[in-house]
């Protein structure tokens, strides 16, 4: 081991190497100069390190595009998907914090109804670290209007075992899923900026040993409608919770064969299931069944599914992922195949999300490190330009606003409506990003290289 | 075999006693295991009793802190980064780049740097703070060397900006003075600060002439009586030659001639009444002794280096540098104090001896992240070709393998390790392919993920590995569908049989399938083994029975037999699965088919005799068979009927 004699590291509060005016040491002036100076001119020059630096000619091949169509003869839809270049000026948008712990889930809190101003406060969750905790951070603005680039960490609390998945019930608590098959409810305390766990379900999913009584398993997802959870697993079993009761409401035991990965509310009564064998079902609760009221599969392949999201305002638009990094979108409604399957990530896909309010778009992230924004409302203006030639195009024009308006962006099966734009917005990532989340302008997504990221201009 | 440099580190284990029981030990791949035997020190006897225990040891423990991690995150961005842009550059942007890539190196270092400063600022433990702080000094030691490497090897800057770079290095570094600066500017009366003359004294080390000059026209205006000595001084200072435009003989002429015009006012005598100023002059000089009296403002031997090649060798060599190197640590250090290892490494860098650097960095180190990058990135500079270890390929690999397999040993950054095994060409599969196999997988995503890594790499073996783990587990906790699940996609067929003869038992325990959702969607998975396809077209044969329809149901019951894809032990349950179809109103099954099915069954019956062995098993069997030889008999009535039926219904339609 050795230390240096008669050196001291500048005092945190003094930012540049040259007190009054002198020539700055090259580093300062060429390198990622951020790093030299304080914590905020680090995160306002080049906020996402090493990543964002400037962009290595490599970055700039493009991404193939590959696009397949589905394999029942719903006609498949090609995206158009650019890489857009942002370098420079377009990333001072993103901030980035080394958490010194994987990102297994990021979430922001919800706003409140009335609200204006873009959410401010996200939480986060770890895996695969020997104690995993679960985190509450703030960004932006904080009283003293002083500007916060980096993520802040507000509070945090140990966590048993892997977080697998994450919802906020509402403003305070925050329902986390463990490895360990329990399912915790924790209250965030805004005075004075605590986190205490306000319920737990022990051994809410587990396995009925061969041989032992039994043993915990992994709890793989969880959705909240407030007051109810609904909780799946490994075991593929079913949960359904009440915030304010002991005791689970309903459990469908052996729901499913396989594992299964995600849930999501379709209805106030009916959710959504996907599994480790490509299948999505959907459970109504009204039914004392404990069997599914309709099963959806990818034909065939029996590719994993491993997330599922539901457009916000059209209840019968899902969107999937798959272990082969395909984005499926089903339309419940009809068939039991997927409306479009599009190719898309390299690996697999760990979630989806559509903007809750802006549901033209959405957005994907996969193991293969990328994260990929989906846009369907891509301007009519532009469109014609390439569709029609001359001034013929008004006729269309028109006709192609009322179409948009009535038939969702999503289900249009017309390939010469070919309108969606697809951009990576993390162009030279190597490891995965394990989950996004969306809300008003702002995004926040976190990775196994142990950095969370947060964008708070989307749409700029 | 050479010989060790050092004298290998004593490691105490805290807990074992060697004295009391002998202890063995088992080398890993980043960490030893050391255990307490049952024998005693002294003959060979068993020594008390008592619960042995096991230790492990860790060889590479900054791996474990967590405010390293980081470190060692972000700068596995810049590493790959590296490795990627290789190929693509060449000439003067390859330069550039790799100089950029080191900076950005460093920046890390001083990222993490700059937050264990903050993180012992704010803690209150003393034990912490000091932990931090030995971590700041290791740190900030780090990027000191890794600066200096990077103007000499990376950078290679040649005589002239080599001076230039050198002085940016030290006024990077030596930066203490800062706060001295602070506190005499921010005095009432600069000029009249204890520190004053301190303060122009380090600029003028430091070579910062303008900054000197502006302080000192702060004392020239508060002292007009000497106005003409700091009129002098001033422009002596004001004319230094440094350069970047000029030509280096150039640049020699100017310095020559300031450098004569310096000593020539030394003479003369003209600072007498200031020895301030008249130092200074000295030091402007070129006077060794000058400088060496400022000692304490120089800190260290380097800085004394840079001042004196600033005064007396501006143009000096990178060839050079090691004589002026070795003199100036022997002025500097005199003969009371020897040199410190951060010493050793920089006189290394300094005499060009790259291997003697990552030699010395390696054994002074408690890390491989330094040697490991580093080295990488000189490699990446084509300085390093020549040599060849006499084990493993080259330095390069051989340090990227001990870091990543550190990084494997730990609990959660075992996924940075598996780039660092990609980019060594040699060895590094190998490495990921034992270590892989050894990561806990305690969830199914976790097990993906590792999945991926290994599917990405071709790396069959280890996803089959995988796969099976899983599998087993899924198994132990009674999950049919996940194992089979997991069988398949290892397209593991012995598996896959296995857990296919679990769903039939199953089946005949408790007749009715489980899992049903997953067996009615094998798909073309169902050809991994004949047992599992036939767990699939047995499925198939109830659903059509399910269905009433019976034709298609005896035909592939039958097939089932006839094409030997049911197990033999099964045949006896797909027969009595016959009886209802033979017992229809309808004839289902044709006299063909009867005549096959009661082959079937004679097969079965005649094959019976040579397993009844042993006398245990054979009065199992005897109760066994009085249940068997009802169900014969009604299979034999069974089919007798309805081949008696078949008869008279295929000769009245064939003769209507």
């Amino acid at each position: 081991m050795i230390k240096r004699r008669g050196h001291k590291i500048r005092e945190g509060s003094q930012g540049s190497p040259q007190p009054i005016t002198g020539p700055h040491p090259p580093t300062t002036a060429q390198g990622r100069g951020g790093h030299f100076g304080t914590t905020a001119a680090r995160s306002t020059s080049v906020p996402a390190p090493p990543m964002a630096a400037p962009a290595p000619p490599s970055r700039s091949s493009p991404v193939s595009l590959r696009a397949r169509r589905p394999p029942a003869a719903n006609g498949g839809r090609r995206g158009r998907r650019r890489e857009r270049a942002r370098g420079g000026a377009a990333m001072e948008e993103v901030s980035a914090r080394f958490v010194a712990q994987k990102i297994s889930k990021a979430r922001w809190r919800p706003l409140p109804a009335a609200a204006l101003q873009p959410p401010d406060v996200f939480a986060t969750g770890s895996w695969d670290n020997e104690d995993n905790r679960l985190s509450v951070w703030a960004v932006g603005e904080l009283g003293s209007g002083e500007y916060l680039g980096e993520p802040q960490l507000l509070c945090d609390i140990g966590h048993d075992g892997d977080v697998m998945d994450m919802q906020f019930l509402d403003q305070e608590r925050i329902v986390v899923a463990s490895s360990t098959g329990s399912v915790t409810v924790f209250r965030h305390h805004q005075n004075n900026q605590t986190l205490s766990v306000n319920q737990r379900w022990e051994k809410a999913h587990y396995h009925v040993d061969q041989d032992t009584s039994c043993g915990g398993a992994a709890c793989t997802g969880v959705i909240c409608n407030n007051p109810e959870i609904v909780t799946v697993g490994e075991d593929g079993r079913i949960n359904l919770f009440r915030a304010d009761q002991k005791d689970a409401v309903r459990t469908i035991d052996n729901a499913d064969s396989s594992t299964l990965h995600a849930v999501t509310f379709l209805r106030t009564t009916e959710i959504l299931t996907v599994n480790s064998i490509g299948q999505l079902k959907i459970w109504d609760f009204r039914q004392q069944r404990n069997e599914p009221s309709q099963i959806f599969s990818l034909t065939g392949e029996r590719v994993p599914l491993h997330c599922v999201d539901r457009h916000p305002n059209q209840q019968h638009i899902v969107a999937t992922g798959g272990q082969d990094g395909m984005l499926s979108i089903w339309d419940i409604r009809q068939g039991t195949m997927p409306v479009s399957l599009l190719s898309a990530h390299e690996a697999e896909m760990w979630e989806v999300h559509f903007h809750p309010s802006n549901p033209d778009h959405l957005f994907t992230c996969s193991e293969d490190g990328s994260l990929w924004h989906w846009d369907t409302s891509t301007d009519v203006s532009e469109k014609p330009s390439f569709l029609h030639h001359g001034g013929r195009s008004t006729t269309y024009l028109s006709h192609s606003t009322i179409n948009q308006s009535v038939v969702c962006a999503w289900l249009n099966n017309d390939p010469t409506k070919d309108r969606m734009e697809i951009t990576n917005l993390i162009p030279n990532q190597t490891l995965s990003v394990n989950s996004l989340d969306v809300l008003g302008p702002c995004l926040v997504y976190g990775t196994d290289a142990e950095a969370i990221y947060v964008n708070r201009q989307l749409f700029a | 075999m050479e010989e060790a440099d050092t004298e290998p580190p004593l490691v105490v284990v805290p807990g074992a006693d060697p004295a009391s029981r002998q202890l063995c030990f088992e080398w890993g791949p980043a960490e030893v295991l050391v255990c307490e035997t049952r024998f005693g020190r002294g003959g060979g006897g068993d020594a008390a009793p008592g619960s042995s225990r096991v230790f492990v040891v860790r060889r590479d423990q900054d791996i474990y802190i967590q405010t390293l991690r980081k470190l060692f995150n972000e700068s596995h961005g810049v590493f790959i980064g590296l490795q990627r842009c290789e190929e693509e550059l060449a000439g003067k942007s390859r330069k550039a780049h790799l100089v950029q890539v080191s900076k950005n190196y460093r920046s890390v270092i001083r990222a993490c740097m700059e937050d264990m400063h903050r993180a012992a600022a704010a803690t209150r433990d003393p034990a912490l703070h000091s932990q931090y702080s030995t971590q700041v000094s290791i740190l900030s030691a780090m990027e000191l060397i890794w600066n200096l490497c990077e103007i000499l090897f990376v950078e290679a800057a040649a005589a002239g900006p080599l001076l230039l770079r050198l002085l940016d290095w030290i006024r990077l570094h030596v930066c203490d003075v800062d706060s001295m600066v602070r506190e005499v500017l921010s005095s009432e009366n600069p000029s009249k600060h204890k520190l004053f003359w301190n303060v122009v004294d380090v600029f003028v080390l430091q070579g910062r002439m303008d900054e000197a000059r502006h302080l000192l026209s702060k004392e020239a205006s508060a002292n007009p009586t000497s106005m003409s000595m700091y009129k002098v001084l001033d422009d002596l200072m004001m004319k230094m030659p440094l350069g970047n435009t000029q030509t280096l003989t150039e640049l020699e002429l100017k310095w020559q001639h300031w450098h004569e015009e310096c000593q020539r006012y030394l003479r003369d005598g003209t600072f007498a009444s200031n020895p301030h100023m008249e130092s200074i002059c000295k030091i402007l000089a070129g006077d060794e002794n000058a400088m060496l009296e400022k000692k304490e403002l120089l800190t260290t031997w380097y800085h004394f280096l840079v001042t004196r090649l600033l005064y007396s060798h501006p143009t000096v060599k990178p060839m050079e540098l090691h004589f002026y190197a070795q003199s100036s640590m022997d002025l500097f250090l005199g003969e009371e104090s020897s040199p410190e290892p951060l010493d050793t490494i920089l006189m290394a860098a300094f005499e060009f001896e790259l291997h003697q650097v990552i030699k010395e960095c390696s054994i002074a180190l408690s890390n491989w992240w330094f040697v490991a990058h580093l080295t990488d990135l000189l490699d990446h500079c084509k300085l390093l070709q020549s040599h060849n270890l006499y084990f493993g390929s080259n330095m390069r690999e051989f340090l990227l393998l001990e870091y990543a397999s550190g990084l494997f040993s730990h609990h959660s950054l075992w996924q940075l390790g598996v780039d660092y095994f990609d980019h060594c060409r040699e060895y590094g599969r190998v490495y990921l392919e034992l270590h892989i196999e050894r990561i806990p997988l305690n969830t199914e995503q976790k097990a993906l993920k590792v999945l991926r890594i290994c599917e990405q790499r071709h790396m069959h073996e280890q996803v089959r590995s995988i796969c099976k783990i899983m599998a087993m587990k899924a198994l132990r906790n009674n999950r049919l569908g996940s194992a089979l699940s997991w069988s398949i996609r290892a397209k593991d067929a012995a598996f896959a049989t296995l857990i296919s003869d679990r769903f039939l038992k199953d089946y005949c325990e408790r007749g009715c399938f489980s899992d049903l959702d997953l067996i009615d969607n094998l798909g073309p998975s169902m050809l991994l083994s004949d047992r599992l396809t036939f767990l699939g077209k047995y499925r198939e044969f109830h659903r059509l029975y399910g269905e009433k329809r019976f034709s298609e149901a005896a035909k592939l019951l039958l097939m089932l037999m006839t094409a030997h894809i049911a197990p033999c032990s099964f045949w006896m349950t797909l027969l009595t699965d016959a009886l209802p179809l033979l017992e229809q109103k309808e004839v289902i099954f044709s006299a063909e088919q009867t005549y096959e099915l009661m082959q079937c069954l004679e097969d079965l019956t005649a094959g019976k005799p040579d397993k009844k062995e042993g006398e245990p098993q054979l009065l199992r069997l005897m109760c066994d068979d009085d249940v068997e030889t009802t169900k014969v008999e009604m299979l034999r009535l069974a089919l007798a009927r309805n081949l008696a039926r078949v008869i008279v219904k295929e000769g009245t339609l064939e003769g209507s």
